[in-house]
């Protein structure tokens, strides 16, 4: 009988974190990973936000990991038909250790990442399916894995199996999900070279962008698009809610490439060739659709628990995964030393989660995943906002009106004043307050 | 518009003799939203003459599917440990 102390399944970076804090904390570790590799099935934008949370463990990771820029230029377009408007902000504070974030790609990340975990002293089993939990008395005891005596045995389990979560499903952690609370993300990544990406993006040296698109970015479903700097490629996509990609009977390939022919966008994206095309569904219901995170035995961590930050200006979900992967970390290591893992010890998890950043952000933008859905917010407001600068910038001969009125007028023809007020205290109780 | 073929074309797959989907066509008979066939990224299912088909050897194991499906007739679990999609560039 093959006998652990903590048996994690899935090494994406909540996984590979939690193996990571636990080997070296001197515990017997089993991570199990159903690709061929750590990260073969994995897929994000990708953005690390927060790169300090994993120099604790690692300092300095960077100089080694394959990372590919430092996020130093953060850009927000709303998109109309044929314009856009954009938000682009940088700062040169964010281009130094520990720095603000880093583009990656994840089947290099999450395989640096996982040997990290192994040269710890954890044991990394590729190529494994985890088909189910064992339970001895409602207690979590171990997992099936799908081979030839395939029972593994650990008196904690973390579930670390990625947005689909089967295992908090079985656990009766997580309810079946329902396709608003869950998007689509379709995602190409495109070789460019280096030089080219630079001068295209502005950018010196390692510095790299983000930038979200919202609007008409992926026609009337609701959704967004992204583009974000490699070393030597871009990462492009759109992430689009299924219920609604359901109901327009749209398919999400073809509003990417729709995304990539934009008049805004097209010349971002010019000449390169397109190496690879991924997929992946992710949590965005926030706040609204978290599971229970623990049972005697067994915890849940990062994309399987929901931990996905989706607040319009904000998509993050890799520091929540890890941070989240550290906590069932430390509650796992004091369950050990008292050699208790009731469900009131595992509970320990969520307390720690809640002052971590992980429920704070959750749960102080717990409305921003509604206000972002808003159809006025998808489909109107972009266009109106381009609509209003057009006619700011449009110089004909005629006389000019003030702003505030070309603003005032271009606006109330679309939404009536009464909506538009609603709106903008609902984006302020979202974000703002 | 590119055809979803040529962008799978870039994707590794490990194929699997056994299909990690199955569907119960029973109840896709009663279905008329087909949200199966518009959601999937890589545009396995197809309505061909009143009955639904697919193929799993392409999927990118999203899980999109499953979810989308009002009917609950997509019985969909991982392919086995190892086989399916291997992303190599994302």
């Amino acid at each position: 009988m093959q006998q652990f102390d903590a048996i994690i399944v899935g090494a994406g970076p909540a996984g590979s974190s939690a193996a990571l804090a636990m080997a070296r904390a001197g515990l017997q570790v089993a991570l199990i990973e159903r690709g061929e590799y750590p990260g073969a099935k994995n897929v994000s934008g990708a953005a690390l936000y927060a790169p300090n949370l994993l120099a604790e463990l690692l300092p300095g990771y960077w100089e080694e990991a394959p990372v590919e820029r430092y996020l130093t230029r953060r850009a927000i377009t709303f998109l109309g038909q044929e314009a856009a408007v954009s938000l682009d902000f940088r700062t040169h504070h964010f281009s130094r250790p520990p720095y603000n974030g880093f583009t990656i790609l994840r089947p290099w990340f999450d395989r640096w990442l996982a040997s990290k975990a192994e040269e710890a002293g954890a044991l990394l089993i590729t190529s494994t399916v985890v088909d189910d939990l064992l339970y001895k008395d409602g207690r979590v005891i171990g997992v099936l894995c799908r081979r030839q005596d395939g029972e593994l045995y650990a008196p904690i389990v973390i579930a670390a199996d990625g947005a689909n979560s089967f295992l908090a499903k079985k656990a009766g952690l997580q309810h079946e999900f329902r396709p608003d609370e869950m998007t689509l993300g379709v995602k190409e990544v495109l070789r460019l070279d280096a030089q080219t990406i630079e001068e295209r993006f502005n950018l010196s040296g390692d510095e790299g962008m983000s930038n979200e698109y919202v609007g008409y970015a992926t026609g009337e479903v609701k959704g967004g698009g992204f583009l974000y700097t490699n070393r030597d490629t871009l990462s492009i996509g759109v992430i689009v809610q299924i219920a609604s990609l359901a109901q327009h009977k749209m398919r999400a390939y073809d509003l990417l490439d729709q995304f990539k022919q934009h008049p805004a966008v097209a010349p971002l994206v010019r000449d390169s060739v397109t190496l690879e095309y991924s997929a992946h569904m992710i949590p965005e219901g926030g706040w609204a659709m978290l599971p229970s995170l623990s049972r005697a035995g067994f915890m849940v961590v990062g994309d399987a628990a929901g931990f996905v930050f989706a607040a319009g200006l904000f998509l993050e979900g890799m520091n929540f995964a890890i941070a989240s992967g550290l906590e069932a970390a430390a509650t796992a290591q004091l369950a050990h030393a008292d050699h208790d893992f009731s469900a009131q010890s595992m509970a320990r998890y969520r307390k720690r989660l809640e002052s971590s950043f992980v429920l704070k952000d959750l749960k102080n933008f717990k409305r921003a995943p509604a206000f972002v859905n808003n159809e006025r917010l998808q489909n109107v407001y972009p266009e109106l906002l381009c609509e209003t600068m057009e006619n700011i910038f449009r110089s004909n001969g005629k006389p000019r009106r003030k702003i505030g009125r070309v603003a005032f007028d271009t606006v109330r023809r679309k939404v009536p004043l009464r909506t538009l007020l609603r709106d903008g205290w609902q984006a302020g109780r979202a974000l703002l307050f | 518009m590119q055809p979803i073929e040529e962008r799978l074309e870039l994707v590794y797959f490990k194929v699997d003799k056994t299909p990690h989907i199955r569907l119960n066509r029973e109840k896709c008979v009663e279905c008329d939203t087909t949200a199966c066939v518009h959601v999937c990224p890589a545009g396995l299912f197809e309505l061909l003459g009143g009955e639904m088909h697919f193929s799993y050897e392409h999927c990118l194991e999203c899980g999109t599917c499953y979810v989308a499906c009002e009917r609950k007739a997509i019985e969909w679990e991982y392919p086995r440990g190892g086989w399916g999609v291997s992303f190599r560039a994302s």
